[in-house]
This record gives structure tokens, C-alpha cells and sequence, in this order.
């Protein structure tokens, strides 16, 4: 084993079998992928070892309505899991004035992730 | 101010037996206060007990606590149709496990005889089962109290309040009292000043209805030490599904081997099977312990089988203000003129507590002297019970206010009308503790998980400066939420 | 009625004497094909699939003041993977069956409570514009959904302050009213609600010291466990679980200990954590309090109704579906079930294919099969099945009582072994399904027992 290889375990997530899935890493490159039961735990060890990505939701005020004081939000796509916790405190100042639709922008391209952050309720 | 009144008498406690006093007071022409330490009434011993009112055969005869029992007893279905609280007069039962112990059951049904309890007997087994089915297998007889009763103690207490205050009572809350002093009143004549919260309060008479603190209140006005030891009992509260378990209230004959549990329905339709009993040192030592706990369980067994605990939906512990001598301490304090002590209240207290109030209040005027209120009102309009009123009263209240049709506690039928009413009260609720108390919301198998949000939502619309987020279990230091999302001071993230 | 918060003793309270005096004699002012109590998931997935059978009038009860249930305060995403083949958000996914049942112009009544649902299928409810109501319907689907197991039925030993929460309690907190339960946080229980706000509480900015789980395994999938916990290095402190609650107003203080094979606390093995929050997520309990009403016949496994392969009820033309038949893990497979629920109560209330009510139609009449859940196998949903009657195929949902590896999962019509299939793994906390086929059936004599369960091979 070289210098620059080292090796990540995870479990895998894509079924409730939940294998412990080892990913060694060779100058930031995947060079193996262990202990997964099928191949969809090595696609998504790869994923998570080199680009792991998340959903954000939270919810934000909304002014003006009788019915709720909040709205539930959510990014449109993956943001990369590095940026979760700036992209809920890039919506800490955020509010949305009723009335409110489900997919309606709360927050453009959130933390230059080129990802909106869309309303996922109607207020 | 404060400063310039001077009250006829000052009452230190809004428990039951406080409340009871003034609502005793209220029937006199004169200016009364009651101090209270906490936010709301009953926030002490009289909230967590066995909620019994006691046939009166326990005490020694000859007792003040004898007396006090029996007469109070007897008071409570006047004052129950008077004030509209819940009391069912439903009969208790003390269980004799033991052949060999029948001398010690008859030995009771003489001494409650001496008290002047009446209609007691002893049933034999047949008929004991007959009464309750679900009687241990051990049970040999037992003694059948049919006046002895329960109820809600919170609903007495703040029901005694309400109708003290109607007929002029004042009450301050989150009145904790630090020194009461002897003074001076203007015009020469003897008084005392009570300072709480950084307030002083003048009155010409003061009664220390403290609960398990009213040693601290005795002690600051009298050599004559004296102590009041927290006992505490802690009980299990079991569903509604096991509440017909038992019909009456069970209680165990002490034996050699030590004192019973009593296993009883409440008036909530719950089971309640408790209290254990230990002398702690801390007054504030009001948690459960696993062998308190198991001590219920294995106890209530010898009188009573097949408990359902798996129905448990919450377990507590509350103090008694035990005093050593096992004795209610009511009176006037040698070389305190003006000061009345009204203490080591603790079982049979609330049942006493109605002719508590009039023994009281009767000493106070000794002192005070003071006319009748002519314009005393003795009844109060209860909070309506959805669970205990016909649905054609309930269909009438949904007439005159909508919001008795929505329903806010699905566990205790318990609607937004009867919530806004707890808040509007006089005392009223302030926090969720006394809109549970006052409505019974709350209290049912999902402990209010569904309604915490909503009522606290209602509060804040009810209770003058009171924002959701600063609304409380039961006052000040109790809040629900620390704040709003993403609120977070110190910006410490952890990840 | 057994329940004493009725009265049964009377009492001085005002008023006390002429409860329910009105009831019995009053006339249903309404009259509706189908009643169904509660406009959450499965609410809402029955009444659409009962409009769709052709049922002319369904009427949906509701308490809250919008329809949608529990998913509304669901913020997080992850559900309709199955049914809409994308990942939504709760109240995304309540949206889209709202709009189902608005397009179908489907009659609800919000803010409105059941009070009881009568054996002869009388609905007894009150909401503030028409006070006390009654409905007499064809069906009735029972759709109430769970609640959350409190803290007095864990006998957690301490104090009693402020701080102590359900899970659900401060989901609703959180997402609904935009307010932070505590800062310093400390979790028992590893169920699905108790993972996910573990997350949502470390976004709005409060820090959760650990999550303890009283099993050796975790009561939640997987994927929660990754995303809530191990992305943010919350630790799931397995067998362990909450010994004491400190403080007096609010809470100061929990005490964890690490529990033996038994799951009592081992001593010497507490730690205390300060913290000023303690949430509960220690199991969900179906809302049965109007079934047992009813008479409804309630399997002490599920704690809800037993029901044959149409999800009736053992009272006629009363079915059940969803949350408060058995808690479910995917809504997806509430939606599904409630589906099935909505169109067997069309099916009964219409009279079609010999389906009128009788004693032929109740669980466990002599027609049908007991389906009975043994070796490993804890329960089975449903409980009975009409070879006669049942569909091509009929899908049997269960749990397992521990974690499985290897097992196969196999089905007995009488002696005969029908199904067995191998399973990498099985956990208590992830429902499992199989499948029965009509033609399993076919040689069924009446009395055979159905039989689930795990084999080693």
C-alpha cells in the first residue's frame, strides 16, 4: 500500500441489508470498493467517498397569513453535504410573504451551490 | 402600593388549606391577601396526593385531625354542589390480608366509631368480593367506609379560590415570603409586615398556611422551633382503560410487615395506586425513584391482583408537610399576638381542609373582630366538564360559545372554550400546568403531546404580555421553548 | 360503556346526571355512503379510492384545522418513492393527495372530532359550527392514526420539569410554530421521529448530545441513522437508556446507563449529561379509543384492529387502514393499504359480490382462514383471508421480533409450505411483506391455519 491510500468504511444505505461498505482511496481516486453486497453499494459508496450530496429542508416565516407562521422549504436538488449547515444559516434572515405555493423560489442558487431553495407547501 | 394597605389578614400559602381560609375570610367584611410562592394555587402538597377524601377513621380519637376529618367530610357535598368540583362520595375499603390481623380491623371500626364516622362495618370476604372483583386472593375482610369520597384537589383548590377572590380576596403570585416582622400599625395598634418578592405587605393578622415550609414561616416569628419534615409518596397513574379496576378505594390494614398502598379510581376516570412514603430532606424533592416505583407495584399487589401497569401513563411524587409530632399545628403562636399557624397539614388535609378554613378563619376574627360581607356569594360557575355533563348541556354551551365545539384535548374532551375560560379565571391559568389543572387537559394517555403546542398558542392569546415563546410549565424558570429556529446564540455549531 | 370518565359514578358536580340522555334517542341528521375518521394519509388515500369504486358519498372527518395529518409537519423529504417514483417532501405528499380528493370534490369537515362510532355504524361527532352531529353510514373507515408513547409509560425515575418532550411534540414545535424546543439536547429512543429531529433540531442550531436506544438495535431505518446521525456525529448509544431527569423547572440534567440482557440498568455504568431537553421517540401506539368503542375486536400485538384480507373489522361494514390498524414505516405503504381499505369499504357498502354485511364477511368466520404469526414472526396484517374472496393476490405485512440475518421467510397453508424466500436481513424495525396468491389457497380446507414464519432454511 502506498503513502497516499487510505480507506473509508461505510454503511451502505440503498437497501435495509446495510452493508459495511469499504472505499480505498488512492490519491483521491477510488481505487477499490469492498464488502458491498451488490453493485449499487459500490455506486453509491463511490458517490459518498468522492461527492457526497444531501437534500436541505427547514422551514422559514411566512407574513401575512392567518393560517401558519412558517413554511416548509427545501433545496430543489443535492447540495454537496459540506454546505448543509450554510445553506440553513443562508435562510436564517429569509421570510416569505403569504400567500405561498408549493415549488415557489424562497432562495435563488443557495450558497452558489446553483441550487434554488423552493417553498414545499402551499401558505 | 402595597406598602400603604393594611390588610385584616394575610394568608401565606394558596394551597388547598390557604385558599380554604380565604375563602373562609371572604365571609367577614374585612381586607385579606394571600401570598403565594409559586405561580398559580395548589402548586404544592395539596397538588400530588392520593385526592381521598377520608371517612375519618384513620386519626386517633380525640385528635384535632379526627375531628377536622370528620367534619370536613361531611362538609364536602355542600361545598362540592356550592363551588362545582368533582367529588364522588364512592366509599373506601381497608383490606385485612391477614386472618391473625381481624383484631387490628376491629380495633378500627371502633376507633372510627369513637370518631363519630358513621355507617362503617366490616365486610367478609364474599361480600368483599362481590364489591371489588379484582380483590387480591389474600384479602380476608375488610372495613366499608361508604362516606369516604374522592375528588380533584386542584379543582377544590382553585374553586376556593375563585370564590375567595369573587367575595374580595386579593392574591399575589410568585410571592415567595422572606421575613415576616413584627410592627407597629398605624394608630398604635399591633400588626405584622411580611416582605416577599422585595414587597412589603402589612396586615393586622398573618396565617402561615406554608405547606412543607411553614416551619421556615413559624420558625420566623417564634423561638418555639418548629419542623416539618417532607414525606414523600410517589404513586402511578394509570390509564383510563384500567380505571374501573377497582370501584371503591382500597387501602391495606398495616401489618407487622409495614404500610399498604391504596389503589383507587380519581375522578378522571383514572386508576391511581400509591403513595410510598419516605422522610426526605429536601422540599423540592419531588422525583420518582426506581424503588419508590417498584414499591407500588409490589405493594398495591397484596390488595388488589392483576394491575394493568402496562396502562401506565405517568407516575409522580408529591410531599406531605409531615410534622413529627403527627398532629395539625392550627393557631395562635405563644408570644406572636396576631399570627396563626396553620401547619403540618398533611393526610387526612384535604379533607379537612373545608372545616380547616372555618377553624381558622373563626380564630382570625377572635382577633380581628370584623362584621359579616353581606353581599357574600357562596357559589362559583365551574369550568363545564365535557366528560361529566349530559350532551344536551353540552349542545346548549355549543350555542352560546362555538368553541365548545372544538375540541383541543382528544385524550379528556377538553375544548378551546373551557381553555380560554381557565385563562380568564380569577385566579386564572398562566401557564400550562394551570390549564391542565383548572381543565383536566392534558392529563390522558398521550400526556399532552397533541394539545402542548395549541394551548400554548391560546395562552399567549389569553394572558396579557405573554408571547408563545415565553409561555410556561409552571412559571418562571419553567419555559416550554427556548426561542425561534436558527436562534441559537454562541453560534457554536457541532458537526 | 366502561370507561369512568363518563360518570360512572355519580357525583356532585353540577350537571352530572342526565350525561348522554340525548344520544341514544337522537336521529342521524346526516346520512352518508362512507364515513371516514381522519383526513390524514390514510384518510385521504381510502376516501379517494372509495370515490373512485363509485361510491357517491364519502365524507372525511377531520380534527385539525387542515387535512394531511401528521405529513404536514413531516418537513423533511423521503417519501413517494413507490407511489410517485420521486423523493417528496411529507406536506409535498400530502398536497398531492389533497389535491386528489379536491379534484373529486370529496366532502370533509375540518376541526371536527369523533365522539363514537356506534356497532350499527352511527358516527357521533362535534365541531363548532354544527355542534353535536350524527352520521349514519354505509361503511366506516377508521383512519386515526397513532400517538406517541409518553413518558410516564417508560417510568423514567426523576423529576418532572419543563423540557421533557415527544418527538412528534417538538417536530410540530419546530416545523409548524417556528420554535426551538432546547439547545443542549439528549435523545431516547431511536425511532424514525426521534433520527429525524435529531437532525432538524442541529440545523436550527441546538446541539444533540447523543441518541441512547434501549435495544441492541436501532427502532429506525438505516438511512436515518446515516443521514440524521452519522452526518452529523451524533452518537447511537445502543442498550442504553434514561435512568434519571434532573432539575426542577426545566430540565438540567439527564443520567444514561448502559442496560443488561434483561434491560435493566447496569449499575456503575451511568453517565450524566447536562443538557436542558430530553426527547422521547420510544414507539407509536394506534389510536384506538373509538375502535374498542365500536367493538372492535384489537390484536394486543399491533394494538390495532384484526382484520381479514378486505381490512374489515370484526364489526360489519367498520374497516380499518393505516397508522391505527399497525404503524407503518413508509407512508407509501399507508397510502397503498388505506387504498385497498377505501375500495373493499365501497365494495361492502355497494353489496357487490356477496359482500353484504353478515356474519360470512367478519374475521374470523368460518369462510375464512386464521393467518397466525409464529416462529420470529410477530404479527401479520391481516389477520384472516377468504379463499373464496380475496384478490389475485393478497400482500401480508409483519414485523420480526430481532434482528434477522440469512433467514428465509416462509408461509403454510395447513402442512403445505407455499412460500419461502431468503432474506439478507430483518430488523424489528423495518416492516417486512409477503405475498399470497389466490392459487395458494386452493387446496385450503376449511380450519387450515395460515402460518408465517422464519426458517433457518
Amino acid at each position: 500500500m502506498s503513502q497516499e491510500e487510505k480507506s473509508v468504511t461505510l454503511t451502505c444505505i440503498r437497501c435495509p441489508k446495510g452493508c459495511q461498505v469499504t472505499v480505498t482511496l488512492a490519491g483521491g481516486e477510488v481505487a477499490a470498493v469492498t464488502g458491498n453486497g451488490c453493485p449499487r453499494g459500490d455506486a453509491y459508496a463511490r458517490k459518498e467517498v468522492t461527492d457526497p450530496t444531501r437534500v436541505v429542508t427547514t422551514v422559514v416565516p411566512v407574513r401575512g397569513s392567518d393560517v401558519a407562521r412558517m413554511v416548509s422549504v427545501k433545496t430543489a436538488g443535492d447540495v454537496p453535504k459540506a454546505k448543509v449547515l450554510d445553506v440553513v444559516r443562508a435562510l436564517s434572515d429569509v421570510s416569505m410573504a403569504a400567500p405561498v405555493h408549493i415549488g415557489d423560489v424562497v432562495l435563488a442558487d443557495v450558497c452558489g451551490t446553483g441550487v434554488d431553495v423552493i417553498a414545499t407547501k402551499d401558505v | 402600593m402595597d406598602g400603604t394597605i393594611v390588610y385584616d389578614a394575610l394568608v401565606i400559602g394558596a394551597g388547598v388549606s390557604g385558599c380554604s381560609i380565604a375563602r373562609e375570610l371572604s365571609r367577614l367584611d374585612g381586607r385579606f391577601l394571600v401570598l403565594e410562592a409559586e405561580d398559580d394555587v395548589c402548586a404544592g402538597t395539596s397538588k400530588a396526593n392520593s385526592a381521598i377524601v377520608h371517612a375519618g377513621f384513620d386519626a386517633k380519637t380525640g385528635t384535632l385531625m379526627a375531628r377536622l376529618n370528620v367534619e370536613g367530610n361531611a362538609l364536602f357535598p355542600q361545598l362540592a354542589r356550592e363551588l362545582g368540583f368533582a367529588f364522588d362520595r364512592i366509599g373506601s375499603l381497608v383490606v385485612c390480608t391477614d386472618e391473625k390481623d381481624m383484631p387490628a380491623l376491629e380495633a378500627l371500626l371502633e376507633r372510627g366509631r369513637a370518631n363519630g364516622v358513621p355507617e362503617l362495618r366490616i365486610v367478609g370476604r364474599e361480600e368483599l368480593v362481590r364489591m371489588e372483583p379484582n380483590i387480591a386472593d389474600g384479602a380476608v375482610a375488610a372495613l366499608w367506609a361508604p362516606t369516604a369520597g374522592i375528588c380533584d384537589p386542584f379543582a377544590l383548590t382553585a374553586a376556593l379560590a375563585e370564590s375567595a377572590a369573587t367575595n374580595g380576596v386579593s392574591f399575589r403570585f410568585d410571592a415567595r415570603v422572606t421575613a415576616v416582622e413584627p410592627v407597629t400599625l398605624e394608630g398604635g395598634a399591633p400588626g405584622w409586615k411580611v416582605t416577599a418578592g422585595g414587597d412589603a405587605f402589612f396586615s393586622r393578622v398573618v396565617i402561615n398556611a406554608a405547606g412543607v415550609y411553614a416551619d421556615q414561616i413559624h420558625n420566623m416569628v417564634s423561638a418555639d422551633t418548629l419542623t416539618i419534615v417532607p414525606r414523600r409518596g410517589e404513586y402511578e397513574l394509570l390509564d383510563t382503560t384500567a380505571g374501573g379496576h377497582v370501584r371503591h378505594t382500597v387501602f391495606m390494614l398495616p401489618t407487622k410487615m409495614g404500610k399498604g398502598v391504596l389503589v383507587t379510581p380519581t375522578v378522571h376516570g383514572n386508576l391511581l395506586v400509591g403513595p410510598t412514603a419516605d422522610d426526605i430532606d429536601d422540599k423540592r424533592g419531588t422525583q420518582t425513584t426506581p424503588a419508590g416505583l417498584e414499591a407500588v407495584r409490589r405493594k398495591s399487589a397484596l390488595t388488589v391482583r392483576d394491575i394493568p401497569f402496562r396502562e401506565t401513563i405517568t407516575s409522580f411524587s408529591g410531599l406531605r408537610a409531615h410534622q413529627p409530632g403527627h398532629e395539625f399545628i392550627i393557631g395562635p403562636v405563644a408570644g406572636a399576638p396576631g399570627f396563626l399557624d396553620c401547619a403540618g397539614i398533611e393526610s387526612p388535609g384535604l379533607t379537612a381542609s373545608p372545616a380547616i378554613g372555618r377553624m381558622v378563619a373563626a380564630q382570625a376574627n377572635d382577633i380581628l373582630g370584623l362584621p359579616r360581607n353581606q353581599s357574600f356569594e357562596p357559589r362559583r360557575r365551574p369550568i363545564p366538564d365535557l366528560k361529566r355533563i349530559g350532551q344536551g348541556e353540552w349542545e346548549r354551551l355549543i350555542e352560546s360559545d362555538p368553541a365548545y365545539g372544538t375540541i383541543v384535548c382528544r385524550c379528556c374532551r377538553v375544548s378551546e372554550a373551557q381553555i380560554r375560560d381557565a385563562c380568564r379565571r380569577v385566579p386564572g391559568a398562566r401557564s400550562l400546568d394551570g390549564v391542565k389543572h383548572r381543565t383536566g387537559a392534558c392529563m390522558g394517555r398521550c400526556q399532552a403531546g397533541f394539545c402542548t403546542p395549541r394551548i400554548m398558542e391560546i395562552l399567549a392569546e389569553e394572558v396579557d404580555g405573554l408571547s408563545m415563546e415565553d409561555v410556561t410549565k409552571c412559571g418562571p424558570g419553567s419555559r416550554m421553548v427556548v426561542g425561534h429556529d436558527k436562534q441559537a446564540e454562541g453560534g457554536e455549531r457541532h458537526d | 360503556m366502561t370507561s369512568m370518565a363518563t360518570g360512572a359514578h355519580a357525583g356532585a358536580t353540577a350537571g352530572a346526571g342526565e350525561k348522554g340522555g340525548t344520544a341514544a334517542a337522537a336521529v342521524p341528521e346526516l346520512e352518508r355512503d362512507i364515513v371516514i375518521v381522519g383526513g390524514g394519509s390514510a384518510g385521504l388515500a381510502a376516501a379517494i379510492a372509495a370515490h373512485d369504486a363509485g361510491v357517491a358519498s364519502v365524507l372525511v372527518l377531520e380534527r385539525e384545522p387542515q387535512l394531511g395529518g401528521i405529513l404536514n409537519q413531516c418537513i423533511h423529504n423521503g417519501f413517494g418513492l413507490h407511489t410517485f417514483k420521486e423523493e417528496l417532501t411529507g406536506p409535498e405528499y400530502a398536497a398531492r393527495y389533497v389535491a386528489k380528493a379536491r379534484e373529486r370534490n370529496i366532502e370533509h369537515m375540518l376541526r371536527t372530532t369523533v365522539l363514537d362510532v356506534s356497532p350499527g355504524r352511527v358516527v357521533t361527532a362535534v365541531n363548532a359550527e354544527r355542534g353535536i352531529f350524527r352520521v349514519r353510514a354505509g361503511a366506516v373507515v377508521l383512519a386515526m392514526g397513532c400517538r406517541e408513547r409518553p413518558r410516564g409509560a417508560l417510568n423514567i425515575c426523576g423529576t418532572r420539569p419543563a423540557g421533557v418532550y415527544t418527538a412528534g411534540t417538538a417536530q410540530r414545535l419546530v416545523n409548524i410554530d417556528g420554535l426551538l424546543p432546547g439547545r443542549e439536547v439528549v435523545i431516547l429512543g431511536s425511532g424514525d421521529i426521534g433520527l429525524i429531529m435529531a437532525r432538524r433540531l442541529t440545523l436550527e442550531g441546538a446541539h444533540v448530545a447523543c441518541v441512547a436506544e434501549l435495544m441492541p438495535y436501532s427502532g429506525g431505518l438505516k438511512r436515518n441513522i446515516v443521514q440524521c446521525l452519522d452526518d452529523f456525529g451524533i452518537p447511537l448509544k445502543l442498550s442504553h437508556t434514561v435512568v434519571n431527569v434532573e432539575g426542577e423547572r426545566r430540565v438540567e440534567a439527564v443520567t444514561i446507563a448502559r442496560v443488561d440482557d434483561h434491560l435493566r440498568p447496569i449499575p456503575g455504568t451511568e453517565v450524566r449529561y447536562p443538557c436542558d431537553t430530553l426527547l422521547l421517540s420510544v414507539g407509536l401506539l394506534p389510536e384506538n379509543e373509538l375502535s374498542r368503542q365500536a367493538g372492535v375486536r384489537i390484536n394486543p400485538v399491533t394494538r390495532g384492529a384484526f382484520v381479514n384480507d378486505q381490512l374489515m373489522t370484526s364489526v360489519p361494514g367498520v374497516f380499518a387502514c393505516g397508522n391505527v390498524l399497525h404503524v407503518h414505516d413508509l407512508v407509501d405503504y399507508v397510502s397503498e393499504e388505506s387504498a385497498h381499505a377505501g375500495a373493499c369499504a365501497a365494495r361492502y357498502m355497494q353489496g357487490a359480490a356477496g359482500l353484504a354485511a353478515g356474519e360470512k364477511d367478519l374475521p374470523g368466520a368460518a369462510t375464512e382462514l386464521a393467518i397466525e404469526a409464529t416462529g420470529g414472526v410477530r404479527y401479520t396484517v391481516p389477520s384472516f383471508v377468504s379463499p373464496g374472496r380475496m384478490d389475485d393476490s393478497l400482500r401480508l405485512r409483519f414485523r420480526v421480533g430481532a434482528v434477522y440475518q440469512n433467514r428465509y421467510v416462509s408461509v403454510y397453508v395447513g402442512d403445505r409450505r407455499v412460500t419461502h424466500r431468503r432474506k439478507p436481513v430483518m430488523a424489528p424495525g423495518e416492516m417486512q411483506e409477503v405475498t399470497l396468491r389466490r392459487a395458494d389457497l386452493a387446496d385450503a380446507r376449511p380450519g387450515d391455519v395460515v402460518r408465517v414464519l422464519l426458517e433457518d432454511e
